[in-house]
This record gives structure tokens, sequence and C-alpha cells, in this order.
């Protein structure tokens, strides 16, 4: 399935928000996550199931004024 | 004591923590401004670098009260998804609420702004919002929930200092009681100390300390202008007035003459 994660095209075999952050890496990160423009609290992920053509944001704290 | 949403903080200094030339530059510029509540943003993490883990660590090893911000985004929709991360990533219902109109003058979009706050502050956010110097929006944001009222002395990054003192005095004289700080433009110490001189019960800023040939002392500027001009409002200044007034006592003055011998 093909998604859009941070703005950057991807393949993957996921099928929940958890199980793709899980593959990139972030088991454990101190993350936040967004599907195609709303909020999904950690808990949720489990749940989130995804779809093509999904628009995914994982975001983590950075500087700011 | 400044009291922001039930919490009290005995600095009246907000400090950014963005654009420092090294992480350990700007714990030593927070710990020289004595802020007790920093600013934070979220970003697109990389899973290549995980760049804000390791700024995670930073921030909670500072020990101040975090305020998230929505900064570039430019619809409520977008800051509302922004504050709702930032509220989980960390762990506070504080939110600097920032839309922005326009890119150039980064002028918040004050529309947005209502929109965004009385959805936010329906969700049990506390919102902070970055403003214009605007009274009708700011009795908006009021009515919306905002316990705090943010407006910008001058463009973000500026450094022009308070653009419209008129009617950041009058935002001042209308919300007695509202927390205001001014946010965004503050370019010296002395903007600092004028907004403070005022009443306003705070100040944020960020660039001028991270910008600065040294951003450590000019913190230390800053921490002591704040406390000048919070000081100086508190004894009471005296009324500008047009005419000299002389400070020493014209009684006894020497050579003075009321009768003449002659």
């Amino acid at each position: 399935m093909r998604i859009l994660v941070n703005g950057e095209r991807l393949t993957t075999d996921a099928h929940s928000l958890d199980e793709l952050c899980e593959a990139l890496g972030f088991a454990g990160a101190k993350i936040a996550t967004a599907v195609n423009g709303s909020f999904v609290a950690a808990p949720a992920r489990g749940r989130t199931r995804l779809a093509e053509a999904d628009e995914i944001e994982i975001v983590a704290p950075r500087q700011g004024g | 004591m400044l009291e922001l949403y039930r919490a009290e903080m005995s600095s009246r200094l907000l400090l950014g923590t963005a654009g420092y030339a090294s992480p350990d530059l700007l714990r030593q510029a927070v710990q020289a401004s004595g802020a007790e509540i920093v600013t934070v943003s979220l970003r697109r993490e990389s899973a290549r670098t995980k760049t804000g883990q390791g700024f995670w660590a930073l921030i909670e090893e500072l020990g101040c009260r975090l305020l998230p911000n929505t900064a570039g985004c430019h619809t409520a929709k977008e800051a509302v998804a922004t504050a709702q991360m930032a509220r989980e990533l960390f762990g506070t219902a504080w939110i600097k609420l920032e839309v922005i109109a326009n890119d150039d003058t980064l002028q918040p979009d004050v529309f947005g702004l209502v929109e965004a706050a009385t959805e936010l502050s329906g969700d049990g956010f506390d919102v902070l919002p970055y403003t214009t110097e605007d009274l009708s929006v700011a009795e908006r944001l009021v009515a919306a929930g905002c316990e705090v009222l943010m407006p910008w002395g001058s463009p973000i990054g500026s450094a022009r200092g308070l653009a419209n003192k008129t009617a950041l005095q009058t935002l001042r004289s209308y919300f007695p009681e509202t927390p205001l700080i001014v946010d965004a433009g503050i370019g010296a110490p002395s903007h600092a100390a004028e907004a403070m001189e005022m009443g306003y019960d705070a100040v944020l800023l960020n660039t001028a300390v991270a910008k600065a040939g040294d951003p450590v002392k000019m913190a230390e500027g800053f921490a002591r202008a704040v406390e000048a001009g919070r000081l100086a409002f508190e004894a009471g200044l005296l009324e500008p007035r047009d005419m000299a007034s002389p400070s020493t006592p014209v009684a006894g003055t020497p050579f003075f003459k009321i009768d003449s011998v002659s």
C-alpha cells in the first residue's frame, strides 16, 4: 500500500498506524501522530487502520519560539 | 508573582528555545534568563535522524514549564490538530496558539485564531493566543475562553519593539485583570522594560537572545530589564510634563534676591 509519511511517499505492509510507527523505528520514541489531518492519540494507533493514499504525520519535540 | 492559568511564576520572562548555535548555549541562556517557562514546538520526525529525541532529553533537563506552540499553522484545523499532538507529546494543556495569516509578516490570522481558540478552550486547553493588539479581537478571544492574551509587539523576529504603544496601552487599560504578555518583536532589553513599565504582566521573546553575539549575556540583560520594568510599574511612574520642574529645592538658592537694598 502506498501512503505519505511526513510528506514523503512510502510503500508499506503495515496494517495499523502502530505497526507503521514500529516499522519506521519509532517504538518507544517520543512522538505524536495524525492521519489525514486529524490527531490520533497514542492509545488509538493500534486500532487505526491504514488505507491507500493515507497521509500520516509523525512529529516529535523541537525548538520553538 | 505572575499567575497564568492558576500556575504561579516568579519570573516574568518567557524564553523561546529556537535558533541557538548549540544545545549548550540554549541551556546556559535559559539559566541566565531565569525563565521558568520556555516555548517549544513540534516538527516532523525523521526515521533516520530522530532529531527530536535528543532535543526532548535537553528540554527535560532544563526543568522549565513548557509552552508548546502551533507555529507555522495557517488554518484553525491545522492549529487544533497540532495543539492536540502537542498536548500528548509535552504532557501539558498549555498551548501558545498561532494561526498565521501571512508568511512575510507572520501576522496572526485573527479569524482562524478565534475559531481555534474556541474549539481548544472547549476541549480543555489553556490557550495563550498570539494575537494582534486589536481590542475587538482580544474581546472575542476572552469570550472564547482565553484567560491570557499575548499581543505582538511587532512582527516575529523583527526586533522593532512595541510598534503600536497606544493600542497596547489601551489593551492594558481595558483588561486590567487579564494577564497580558507581549509576544514577538522584542529586540532589545529596553523594549522589554517598556512593555513591563506599561503594566504588561510578562514578555515572551526568542530571537533577540538566541541571535545575540553573546546569548547568555543577553539573556541576563533581558532578565534585569524585565525586573526593572516591573519594579518601575509597581512603584508608579512619573507623569510626563511639558515644562521643566526643578528637582533641587528652590528655597535657599544662593544669590537669589527678593528685595534690593537701594
